[in-house]
């Protein structure tokens, strides 16, 4: 499904992802892990086609397409989906103007009616039910005023609305309460199928005790030094990062 | 500008003739002061950024008697707001269009009909506003205008009358000539008295025009107005508008102002607070590309204790278009506990768009809350990258980010249909489509 080569990106002349290879498959959870600062944020932005990155070289290939060279909506509408690390407060604009521009605009563009208020409205009810939303937050603006944690729960309402087909949810996890997580981890296990894959960016095994990874990998200065499986999670949370950090020196 | 003045010489009898002594000492003094301050030049403070003088060309003509053009009044009217019913008017050129009935009394006191009729007919209501507020000694385009000015609107809201339904004022430039127009309105809200003043401004077939505008508002005690104007005409033409407020006690006047094509505007809003408790709301939103030049100047006085004013202008500006915002207020010694509040936005578009912001605050009493502000940024990226990732398309984005930004403005019109106009109208205009109201039949822009 997603397939990275020798990626290489600057920004402002000042090189951050330095080689990144992975491969992707439908089906697969993978989770990234690394200390602050390494890049983690900048690959997903990358993926998610945030320009201010400059792609030096290397390739990246989503459902057998050069995605580089596609638009953020484009790769929206081809099933991708990034749940941010700092979602962004859009003052004057609703969730539900938002939503339902959004989920019409990828029906359109997938040659389906667009759904009318009645439908959009139903989809709305069901989809706050899966992550435990119990707020009237669709009139409100989007995410303003919300709290840390009403902002990650808000990322994973937006990816049950869309259904995509690679998420890649960047610290969902951090700043929520245990409630909140296991809710929210909850909500991405149920979306999961076999015909979709997710990549987790976390600093914490606790989140990988629900959604458990087949692989996990660790980014370290822009490139990926270790991965392995599950319990190479557990291995980091007891020794740090400290302990990599010396193997490879 | 010596053209003016020998017009006016030339035309002396005309224009002083079937005057009372009030209009026609008006009249002779404004020329006096005309000559003495002319049209502004950019050396003039207030019009550094402005060059009014490039917009009035020697080669436009320009007319001290009604149209003689050929035109079907009822095309006119309609010019609408669908599901808002309202008192329309429309002024051609300058003029109340002279085969209607000039002076329309309405049962429940309302008088609106051509200013010229009115000087005739009730010289006792017009003599006691007329020319009362403008600044004739100083500015030069008030004096032309109240030494040249022939017609324009007059509205009179007796005491107590409460008018549900707005008055519209269609303003229409309408030649085949390139043309300076100018008229002069008076409205007169006496006390306790409430009205939605809707004014739109157009023009008709693709000629260069310059037009100098001058109204003046008077609000009595505990009366309130609203003035909405909604700037509509073609980048062909260039206008000077004039607005002169005067709120008594515990008055509201609110004014919002919509800019959505025009060449070259200037708009000078002027409002003095003559006595306590008055409340002052100014809005302004302008929406400018290619070469527009879009100046906003704003002037609150506040003269006595417990008013306040609110004033927020936000433009979005594309292609090489310029706007400049300079808005004062004054706070008198005896203006006490005053709150005066205003801020100017501003959005860039395009790297050749520019702005030029000016607030100004003059306090000159201790007790008061004042705040002014001018930022100039552009579209929210992070906003904008949000939006796209969630399938939403980068036009359809930028659009939703800088409606949202317009609509804060378009929020406070009291008048629910005329804020979904504008609402449509705006969206319109932001995707560069004509702006055109849908049942009109003006071809505006
Ligand atoms: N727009 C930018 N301009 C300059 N430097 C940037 C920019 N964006 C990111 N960086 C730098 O790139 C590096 C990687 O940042 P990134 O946000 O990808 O890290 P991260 O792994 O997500 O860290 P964290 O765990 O703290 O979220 C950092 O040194 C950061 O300062
Ligand atoms: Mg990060």
């Amino acid at each position: 499904m997603l397939s990275i080569k020798n990626l290489r990106v600057s920004v402002s002349n000042k090189e951050i992802l330095k080689g990144i290879n992975l491969e992707v498959k439908a089906g697969e959870v993978h989770a990234i892990m690394g200390p602050n600062g390494s890049g983690k944020s900048t690959l997903a932005s990358v993926l998610a086609g945030r320009e201010i990155f400059e792609v030096t070289s290397g390739e990246v290939k989503y459902k057998g397409k050069n995605l580089l060279k596609i638009s953020p909506e484009e790769r929206a509408r081809e099933g991708m989906f990034l749940g941010f690390q700092y979602p962004v407060e859009i003052p004057g604009v609703s969730m539900l103007t938002f939503m339902r521009t959004a989920i019409n605009e990828i029906r359109k563009y997938r040659n389906q009616e667009p759904l009318d208020s009645m439908q959009f409205m139903e989809l709305i009810e069901r989809k706050k039910l899966l992550v435990e939303f119990e707020k009237k937050m669709e009139n409100r603006s989007v995410n303003e005023g919300f709290s840390g944690g009403e902002k990650k729960k808000n990322e994973i309402f937006q990816m049950a609305m869309l259904e995509p087909t690679l998420a890649i949810l960047d610290e969902t996890d951090s700043g929520l309460d245990i409630d909140a997580l296991r809710v929210v981890a909850n909500g991405i296990n149920k979306l999961k199928t076999k015909d979709n894959a997710t990549i987790v960016i976390t600093h914490y095994q606790r989140l990988l005790e629900y959604i458990i990874p087949d692989y996990v990998h660790v980014l370290y200065d822009g490139k990926f030094v270790k991965s392995g499986g599950k319990e190479l999670a557990i291995e980091l949370e007891i020794k740090g990062y400290d302990w990599i950090k010396k193997e490879i020196e | 500008m010596n053209r003016f003045i020998e017009i006016f010489e030339k035309n002396k009898s005309n224009l002083i003739s079937d005057n009372s002594d009030y209009l026609k000492i008006l009249r002779l003094e404004a020329i006096e002061n005309f000559k003495k301050t002319g049209i502004p030049t950019t050396k003039n403070e207030e019009w550094l950024h402005t060059d009014i003088q490039k917009v009035i060309k020697p080669e436009y003509a320009f007319s001290l008697e009604p149209p003689k053009i050929e035109y079907n009044i009822d095309d006119f009217f309609k010019c609408d707001v669908p599901q808002l019913d309202t008192y329309m008017f429309v002024i051609i050129n300058g003029w109340f269009p002279q085969q209607l009935k000039l002076i329309n009394e309405y049962e429940n006191g309302l008088i609106v009909g051509s200013i010229a009729e009115a000087q005739k007919k009730y010289p006792e209501i017009v003599e006691k506003y007329f020319s009362k507020y403008i600044d004739n000694a100083n500015d030069g385009l008030s004096a032309l205008n109240t030494a040249l000015a022939k017609d324009g609107i007059f509205i009179y809201v007796p005491e107590n009358l409460i008018l549900e339904k707005p008055i519209q004022l269609v303003y229409i430039v309408y030649s085949t000539e390139d043309i300076i127009v100018q008229h002069r309105n008076l409205i007169v809200a006496e006390k306790n008295s409430q009205a939605k003043i809707v004014i739109c401004d157009h023009s008709l077939h693709f000629n260069k025009s310059f037009t100098n505008a001058a109204s003046e508002i008077f609000v009595g005690e505990n009366a309130k107005v609203d003035y909405y104007k909604i700037q509509n005409s073609s980048n062909n033409t260039s206008q000077n508008t004039i607005t002169q407020v005067q709120q008594e006690r515990s008055s509201k006047f609110l004014s919002n102002v919509v800019t959505l094509h025009g060449g070259f505007i200037r708009n000078n809003l002027n409002v003095k607070q003559n006595a306590e408790g008055c409340q002052t709301n100014l809005y302004g939103l302008y929406l400018s590309d290619k070469e527009q030049h879009i100046d906003n100047h704003t002037y609150i006085e506040h003269a006595f204790p417990n008013c306040t004013s609110n004033e927020k202008y936000k433009g979005i500006l594309d292609d090489k278009s310029e706007g400049v915002f300079r808005g004062k207020i004054l706070v008198q010694p005896d203006a006490q506990k005053t709150t005066a509040y205003q801020a100017n936005n501003n959005l860039l578009l395009s790297d050749s768009a520019s702005v030029n912001s000016e607030p100004q605050l003059e306090i000159y009493a201790d007790d008061v809350k004042c705040s002014h502000g001018a930022t100039i940024g552009q579209l929210d990226q992070d906003a904008l990258f949000y939006l796209r990732s969630r399938g939403i398309s980068n036009e359809e984005a930028r659009m939703m980010l800088m409606h949202t930004y317009a609509s804060e403005i378009i929020n406070k019109i009291n008048i629910e249909p005329l804020k979904e106009r504008m609402n449509d109208l705006v969206s319109k205009r932001l995707r560069g489509e004509l702006s055109r109201c849908n049942h009109c039949f003006i071809k505006c822009c």
